[in-house]
């Protein structure tokens, strides 16, 4: 099933759809990438010849490889969630939204799930802030990034930490 | 203890007995849960409720739920909380599901909906919306009901299932502590239809408990069943007194 | 069935003054990770695009992925400068495509 790629940046080409069910890969992510206090990510334990996307993979098909700066950008996300299948997630960028100086695009992408894209969305100045908010699933508990792209072509990046509990009475 | 209390006792002694306020399923959730069944533009329940108030309305199938039942705000107010009841014409106990349905089949020869038909969600979350901060109070002094609510009492109280667990022992005994990462809560209807979380969608009371049977391995009960009807009449009346909250939300 | 909505936002608002809209649509968003009771992978079924758009110009767009929760929730902002249509649009899997319209009165 073809994915719609019709949002500038983020690559269909990035998801391999031959990710095995439940393999969740830690992904060391380069201190370009999230300089400033980053907690310490999992490296990937598979090594060499490892054909599934990293998360730094899928950030870079949204930068085109252009460096992303820490700040900015701020995830909410409650720190311990009742359920990973409906979790509420705000994304704000501090950041003016005028017609020759705003926030255009922002992107979430998970550590964890068994896809790193979670959503990207495309704003301009008829937002007087870049605020999203939606509801997304957590497999596990993990990081969460957001990266902004801003109208002079400059990235931002933030992130958060969830913990997320399994259900203990699983009726399936 | 008062599991030891309710074996043998009439389930009305029981809420009288009990001395500690009962908490529902509300209070055990997280902050951010307990937002989105506040907030009737996020509560995902409420897509279900606005098919239900089309649904009222609805007469292209003949003759709409407003035929009769005129404004549901007016007509519908208490009803939910005052279910299970006792079905003249049928000489049984029904739950509200089972009142829509006789409805359907009497006054709109309409067949009969599955307790977790998108249609039937909508119109019990609409009639339960109506009920919102009503105290729960089915008629538990209804003698007709008594043989009824006997038998819910015993199903509570009673072992069940490869796990050997009843629904005592969890959420009268353990109410308040943890399964895993999961409160455990103390299985109050006051919310339903729920959207739950683990679902991803909205669902009955029977489907919840369908769910605990599935999680003791225990033999299912039928949704509408005169023995799930039973043990929902016991928890509405064990529950008799707390606010209904119209539909919820809950993990 | 046709698609359930919620769009939740003023119908009145002052020129130029903020206001948020929130919109959520009834939709499985099956993620294509599940599997049946029989053993095979449910196929994927997801809405994958949302735009609002107001009088001809995309105010915001949204790409979701299958992360995003069943009964798909959004809120966004926006100002407005003159009364118009917003047209709002959700776009999914198997040809999937609902949209909702309300009028905004600019005072």
């Amino acid at each position: 099933m073809k994915e719609q790629s019709q949002q500038p940046g983020v690559s269909a080409d990035s998801v391999s759809r031959r990710r095995l069910l439940g393999v969740t890969l830690g992904a060391v992510v380069p201190a370009g990438l999230m300089a400033g206090p980053a907690a310490a990510t999992t490296v990937s334990a598979s090594g060499a010849g490892d054909a599934a996307p990293s998360l730094d993979a899928a950030i870079r098909a949204f930068t085109g490889g252009a460096p992303v700066r820490a700040g900015k950008v701020r995830v909410a996300i409650a720190p311990l969630v009742d359920n990973g299948n409906t979790v509420p997630l705000s994304v704000s960028v501090d950041h003016p939204m005028r017609p020759d100086d705003h926030v255009t695009a922002i992107a979430v992408f998970s550590e964890r799930n068994p896809q790193h894209e979670v959503a990207s969305f495309g704003l301009g100045p008829r937002n007087p802030v870049a605020k999203v908010s939606t509801r997304i699933r957590l497999a596990t508990s993990q990081k969460m990034v957001a990266v902004a792209r801003l109208s002079d072509g400059t990235y931002w990046s933030g992130e958060i930490d969830v913990i997320v509990t399994l259900a203990a009475c699983i009726e399936d | 203890m008062i599991a030891v209390l309710l074996v043998g006792l009439c389930a009305v002694d029981v809420v009288a007995q009990s001395d500690k306020p009962r908490r529902s399923g509300f209070e055990f959730m997280s902050a951010a849960t307990q937002a989105l069944q506040r907030d009737d533009e996020q509560n995902p329940v409420m897509l279900w409720v606005k098919d239900g108030a089309r649904r009222w309305n609805d007469v292209s199938a003949g003759f709409a739920c407003a035929g009769c039942h005129g404004e549901a705000q007016q007509s519908m107010r208490g009803v939910a909380a005052r279910y299970p009841a006792w079905d003249e014409q049928l000489g049984a106990p029904v739950n509200l599901q089972r009142r829509i349905n006789l409805c359907r089949e009497r006054h709109q020869q309409q067949p009969p909906l599955g307790s977790e038909d998108d249609a039937m969600l909508a119109l019990e979350s609409f009639v339960a919306l109506q009920s919102r901060g009503v105290p729960i109070a089915p008629p538990a002094a209804d003698p007709r009901l008594a043989a009824a609510l006997d038998r819910g009492s015993q199903m509570y109280s009673s072992r069940i299932g490869q796990l050997a667990l009843s629904c005592a022992q969890c959420h009268d005994q353990l109410a308040g502590g943890r399964l895993g990462g999961s409160a455990i809560p103390e299985g109050h209807p006051t919310a339903y239809p729920i959207y739950r979380l683990q679902w991803q969608s909205a669902g009955s009371l029977a489907r919840r408990l369908r769910g605990c049977f599935r999680g003791v391995r225990a033999e299912q009960l039928a949704p509408m069943s005169s023995e799930m009807i039973a043990l929902e009449l016991f928890l509405a009346v064990r529950a008799a007194g707390m606010p209904h909250e119209g539909p919820g939300v809950r993990p | 069935m046709s698609a359930r909505t919620l769009i939740d936002m003023p119908r009145r608002v002052r020129r130029g003054e903020a206001f948020e809209i929130r919109a959520m649509i009834g939709h499985p968003m099956e993620t294509g990770y599940r599997r049946g009771a029989d053993g095979d992978r449910l196929p994927r079924d997801i809405l994958t695009e949302f735009g609002c758009v107001f009088d001809g110009e995309p105010v915001f767009s949204a790409k979701l992925y299958p992360a995003i929760s069943a009964n798909p929730f959004l809120s966004f902002s926006m100002t407005a400068d003159r009364s118009g249509e917003l047209v709002f649009r959700w776009r999914g899997d198997r040809g999937f495509s609902h949209t909702e319209r309300v009028n905004l009165v600019v005072e």
